[in-house]
């Protein structure tokens, strides 16, 4: 079927532009001194985009959301386990949907 | 270097990873259960955590998933959440010396936050080796493979992931692996200025441009605010990167 020939090639896709992002780093930067603005902006990208990619969720889905979001922040930086901190979150979550 | 030592490496390097190990189990099962609601198959769950191997990319993936696949939306934003891996991939290079040509490739195929984490605090304190390197990494695949075919054949009897909250779970993982990047305010700064782009970006494009509207905000942010006081760069690699594991 046309639909899981599309499904499998996006998997492909996906998976041909990860590894790109995996071996460019090999030769991108070869030779290139990352310092100052340059560095300053790079290393700022994975947090930015880890950022975009919860804000609607965590803005503009509804009071619980943004709620349990506000308290995963406090569990994250209690330093607990990951899988901890994502415990917390869900339970947050559950919790708060049946109050709102 | 003899073969005692090498397996005494790899055997480090499975010390090392396991407690991120038990972290993905449920996490892989999770994105299996998510992809199986959307319609791919236990292979297909298989074959993009086999090939795709990154965890944020393929929650966003599964995130956006439709009927037509807008195949060309999903792989730009794939590409946009792994291009943090050129930078990770800039740093680890240097520490590659040991391995093979084909050996790097493959380590390469294999790094992920936390293999690189954990490749980049074993360069402080001795020369990577492969053995380790790959002690690390190969256990990470497996399960995280593994876990997603059970969870995409599991998924499929477990109903809708948001009556037990599972749909916020990986916003809360992102939060988690956030926190491991907090610098101080200029954190904040970068922070805000992304969350409230993408979030308004959201509201008025369709599709996830938002994510590279965002991105670039707080990207901006971080060089504008740079020329300000240029001593303080930022420390060389977010220490704190394992402790998100």
């Amino acid at each position: 079927m046309s639909d899981d020939l599309l499904t499998v090639a996006t998997i492909v896709a996906m998976a041909a532009a990860t590894y790109l992002t995996r071996i460019g780093g090999l030769y991108l930067m070869r030779g290139v001194s990352v310092k100052g603005r340059l560095k300053a902006a790079l290393d700022a990208l994975p947090p930015a985009v880890l950022m975009a990619v919860i804000a609607p969720t965590v803005l503009a889905t509804g009071p619980a959301e943004t709620i349990a979001a506000l308290i995963t922040v406090g569990a994250a930086f209690l330093r607990l386990p990951m899988i901890a901190v994502v415990a917390i979150g869900v339970a947050a979550v559950v919790a708060l949907r049946a109050l709102f | 270097m003899s073969s005692p030592s090498r397996s005494a490496d790899f055997r480090r390097g499975v010390f090392d990873i396991l407690p991120v190990l038990a972290a993905a189990v449920p996490i892989g099962l999770l994105w299996g259960t998510l992809a199986a609601g959307k319609g791919f198959t236990p292979f297909e769950a298989w074959l993009t955590s086999a090939t795709v191997f990154a965890g944020a990319a393929q929650f966003v993936a599964v995130d956006m998933w439709r009927d037509p696949v807008p195949l060309l939306l999903i792989v730009v934003t794939t590409f946009i959440v792994n291009v943090r891996h050129l930078l990770m991939g800039a740093s680890l290079q240097r520490h590659l010396g040991a391995f093979s040509g084909p050996g790097g490739l493959l380590a390469m195929f294999l790094m992920t936050d936390e293999s690189w984490a954990f490749a980049e605090r074993k360069v402080l304190a001795e020369p990577l080796r492969p053995a380790y390197y790959f002690g690390v990494a190969l256990p990470m695949w497996l399960v995280w493979s593994s876990a997603s075919l059970a969870g995409a054949i599991a998924g499929r009897s477990l109903g809708d992931p948001a009556v037990y909250g599972f749909d916020f779970a990986f916003s809360a993982m992102f939060i988690a692996i956030l926190a491991g990047f907090w610098r101080g305010p200029r954190t904040g700064a970068v922070l805000a200025m992304s969350a409230l782009a993408a979030a308004l970006a959201k509201l008025v494009i369709p599709g996830a441009w938002y994510i590279v509207i965002g991105g670039s905000a707080g990207v901006l942010v971080a060089a504008l605010l740079h020329g300000e006081d240029d001593g303080q760069d930022p420390g060389e690699k977010p220490a704190a990167y394992a402790d998100a594991a």
